[in-house]
């Protein structure tokens, strides 16, 4: 099989002009590309047009759902399947009930925190255009990369790497499958 | 009134805080007549006015050593509000010397006829008396007085010294700081509030009065940077983004304040032992079960809904709208602390819980406007104040 393109990858200097490629990929119209850095940048989700993540929905929806299963379990072992009375107190004391109930939403809010970020990632996942490159390596020490992948609309290797020159990036190589 | 966008000093200015400290000194005197009619009612109320004024004070000693201690960015720009509201804890010193003039009407443990026939204040005496009481006191306010003395000297030895080892030393400070603080505003609480029902005791009490304190002190911080706002000072210079971290704080603290009283709450119901709930039982009788109910929707089940989405911490009539009334909940708070051991049968205003909260607060808010305005309202030759305006949070 033939080497096939499967992206073009860029590096850039520092954080401001990876902020400012990002804008400008953006703004070209570009929707499939990527921004790799060593450390988060501040900005960079406006900067590459991304919306807000849906996943604060999910998490406030796991979290009322894990706090009512949890009243509700206690409401009906302590009142319904297995009523004891201990230290004198009404069967639905609700204030005993807080602590399982918190914890219970916690619990939930943050497995759905956790697993939900790694499905919306596309996470985990083996194989990734940009290990092609060697270069690649530096964006987790002091390299500032932009990917753009090739199923983008406007993806075309001679002129989406123009233009990445145009807008300042350096060591620009073609990500090919071997 | 004129604002130095490079020096952050305000000028032409006249005056500041002259109509604080006539409504301050107006309504002391009146409080005064309040002694003739009603000596007990006075230091109750007062006591009251005091713990909230000086709780504000007091959640700015701790924001400033957190904020040194953290080594935070984003705090550089209100750090110099901080410092001065914790400046006036001498003048809260002052303020507490009535207090130690109304031992007597305020402690039952202060009568020694009393600790003769109640076994329990009898074990309790050698912590509880007046003399180690007022010793006590002393050694608060010294201990605080001195730390923000300190602090706020290096701080404006920054300012014209440009030399960064100053703020280095301030946050070495900050941590002997903060354990002193911890320990002292535990035993303030336990002292000035818990002991005024002298058989009953929490050894939560003490985190309870600081979450209320630091909730309060943003509180007043967010309201003081809204006027200044409006005035078109330090507009640039705390933006949007200081808001939101602002409302962060107050966020997180509601829950903080609700986490501990629940708490405090909790195991003594568990426990059900008569010694314990004796004290929550108090404050479920007559009209104080409303006082109960009012604290914990409106000091933690509203504002927490309010204050929850994301956007809602950079809206700033919101903001005003809740900084107000978390004030005014932490007062209810301290009312609901203090006076069910006077009126143990239920709500009983009276006009002296009002005054003394106005005396205080005008004497309160003329000083911190003097000292605001007679220096930088931020701290100049901060290494970190240009990163701190850019932040995004």
């Amino acid at each position: 099989m033939s080497d096939k393109i499967m992206g073009i990858i860029a590096r850039f200097e520092n954080t401001a002009d990876l902020l400012s490629a990002a804008e400008k990929t953006r703004d070209a119209g570009y929707n499939k590309f990527d921004c790799h850095s060593p450390f988060p940048i501040h900005g960079m989700d406006k900067a590459m047009g991304l919306k807000r993540s849906g996943l604060g929905w999910l998490v406030g929806i796991s979290g009322i759902i894990g706090t009512s299963s949890a009243l509700l379990l206690q409401w009906w072992t302590s009142t319904i399947d297995y009523p004891l009375v201990i230290s004198g107190k009404p069967l639905f004391s609700f204030q005993a009930y807080v602590p399982v109930t918190f914890a219970l939403g916690v619990l939930l809010s943050a497995f759905t925190a956790l697993f939900g970020m790694l499905i919306l990632n596309g996470l985990p996942r083996l194989s990734h255009p940009v290990f092609y490159s060697d270069k690649f390596a530096r964006f987790s020490d002091d390299g500032f990369f932009l990917s753009i992948e090739s199923d983008d609309a406007n993806f075309d290797p001679r002129q989406t790497a123009k233009f990445l020159e145009s807008i300042g990036g350096k060591d620009i190589e073609l990500l090919r499958r071997e | 009134m004129e604002f130095d966008k490079e020096t952050y000093r305000v000028s032409g200015i006249g005056n500041p805080g002259r109509n604080p400290l006539i409504i301050g000194i107006a309504f002391l005197a009146l409080s005064l007549v309040g002694y003739f009619i009603d000596s007990g009612q006075l230091f109750h109320s007062y006591l009251i006015a005091f713990t909230f004024w000086c709780t504000i004070s007091l959640g700015g000693l701790f924001f400033v050593m957190i904020h040194y201690l953290t080594n935070a960015t984003w705090s550089v720009v209100v750090r110099r509000i901080g410092e001065n509201i914790m400046a006036l804890l001498p003048v809260m010193a002052a303020f507490a010397i009535p207090i130690l003039v109304g031992i007597g009407n305020l402690y039952h443990w202060s009568h020694s006829d009393m600790v003769q026939s109640d076994h329990l204040l009898k074990g309790k005496s050698p912590y509880l008396n007046t003399t180690f009481f007022i010793i006590r006191m002393v050694v608060y306010f010294a201990v605080w007085i001195l730390l923000s003395r300190y602090l706020y000297k290096l701080s404006l030895r920054q300012d014209t010294e440009h030399h960064d080892y100053l703020l280095r030393k301030a946050a070495k400070a900050s941590a002997p700081g903060m354990i002193l603080f911890a320990v002292t505003i535990t035993f303030f609480s336990f002292d000035l509030l818990m002991s005024l029902d002298a058989h009953w005791y929490s050894t939560i009490f003490g985190v309870y009065i600081f979450a209320g304190s630091f909730l309060s002190l943003l509180s007043f911080m967010t309201i003081n940077i809204i006027f200044l706002r409006k005035r078109g000072i330090l507009a640039d210079t705390i933006t949007l983004e200081h808001f939101r971290d602002l409302g962060k704080l107050i966020f997180a603290f509601l829950i903080f304040w609700g986490y501990m009283a629940f708490s405090q709450y909790f195991l003594i119901w568990y426990g059900n032992i008569p010694e314990e709930t004796v004290w929550f039982l108090h404050r479920w009788d007559g009209s104080w079960k409303t006082i109960s109910l009012i604290l914990v929707f409106g000091h933690f089940v509203i504002p927490f809904f309010v204050l929850f989405p994301m956007e809602i911490k950079k809206n700033i009539p919101v903001m005003l709208v809740m900084s107000v009334w978390i004030l005014i909940m932490h007062w209810i708070d301290i009312y609901w602390l203090v006076m069910p051991s006077f009126h143990s049968h239920g709500i009983h205003f009276s006009w002296m819980d009002l005054t003394t909260l106005a005396g205080i607060g005008g004497i309160f808010i003329w000083r911190f406007l003097r000292i605001a305005y007679s220096r930088p309202l931020v701290s100049v030759n901060d290494p970190r104040l240009e990163s701190s305006i850019k932040i995004i949070s």
